[in-house]
């Protein structure tokens, strides 16, 4: 990680003094990032594509002016959420909707269900289930959506997305909260049942930790 | 400290970040070991967290990764990088 970082550092001081095609190496690791976090503002697949290179020569532009503070990803994400906003706000076709309405307090009450197991990775070979899951997160309000899809499908931290939105850490919580109840709410019904098996929940904690 | 299930949920999300107190981790699990309702909760949550996390959701463009180094490789022919994003 830290020798990943030192790598990076190197990179970007040789691009600036002049081995300009080293840019595809340093960026070639974020590409799937980029889009997903473009995806998370845009929703759109193909608007999302054109955002994410633009990001990407925008961050080679202005390369000279990343110091090093933040991780080059996490200054990379500032980037990219900039530039799909600037673009959704532009697009006539997407309503605004104003943070009072989505900081709202909603019913958070979770879909209740006893005794419910799901295996979850053979289930997305049912291809309907992946598209619900895409529109129950399309469907999100877009805060909660970017805190989301930053925190559980690219896997930041907290604290790097609370830096690349520009808040606090407490409210990064509370939109991720929220976000994983209103799916939960709507998804739970479409996982199927599966026969109770010893509960494991301790197990994959240690994993995300 | 004792919780209902009303009181389990707002828990749910800093429990599956592990950002909970000791504490609060003690009375969440004594709770999740006798409530098959917040349990069934809890692994709801973590399997859509799974599912999400998955290849499969939000797949990327076909030749998305060629276009992308195309049109940086167009950049980088035409100019050296500045000190400006904009």
């Amino acid at each position: 990680m830290v020798q990943a970082l030192a790598q990076e550092m190197e990179w970007i001081a040789r691009i600036l003094s002049g081995e300009r095609d080293l840019f595809h190496e340093l960026i070639r690791p974020y590409e799937r990032a980029v889009f997903l976090t473009a995806v998370s503002v845009l929703r759109d697949t193909s608007e999302a594509e054109d955002a994410a290179q633009e990001a990407m020569i925008k961050a080679y532009r202005g390369l000279g002016s990343f110091r090093g503070d933040a991780k080059f990803s996490t200054w990379l994400t500032t980037i990219t959420l900039n530039e799909a906003r600037s673009r959704l706000r532009k697009s006539a076709r997407v309503k605004v909707e104003s943070l009072d309405n989505t900081e709202q307090a909603e019913d958070y009450t979770p879909f209740l269900v006893a005794d419910w197991r799901e295996i979850p990775s053979e289930t997305l070979e049912r291809e309907e289930l992946a598209k619900h899951i895409e529109r129950a997160i399309e469907g999100l309000p877009p805060t909660y959506r970017e805190v989301f899809l930053l925190r559980d499908k690219e896997e930041m931290s907290i604290e790097e997305i609370a830096e690349a939105l520009g808040v606090k850490a407490n409210l990064v919580k509370v939109r991720l909260f929220r976000a994983r109840m209103m799916l939960q709410k709507q998804l739970a019904p479409y996982l199927k049942r599966e026969l109770p098996q010893r509960r494991r929940w301790f197990s994959w904690l240690g994993g995300r930790a | 400290m004792r919780l209902d299930c009303k009181h389990v949920w707002p828990y749910i999300s800093d429990y599956i970040d592990d950002t909970v107190t000791p504490e609060e981790r003690r009375a969440i699990e004594e709770h999740l070991e006798h409530c098959e309702i917040c349990s069934a909760i809890l692994d709801s949550v973590h399997n859509i967290l799974v599912l999400t996390a998955d290849d499969r959701i939000f797949r990327l463009p076909l030749g998305y990764s060629e276009r992308l180094h195309e049109r940086i490789g167009a950049e980088l022919a035409k100019a050296a990088p500045g000190d400006s994003p904009e």
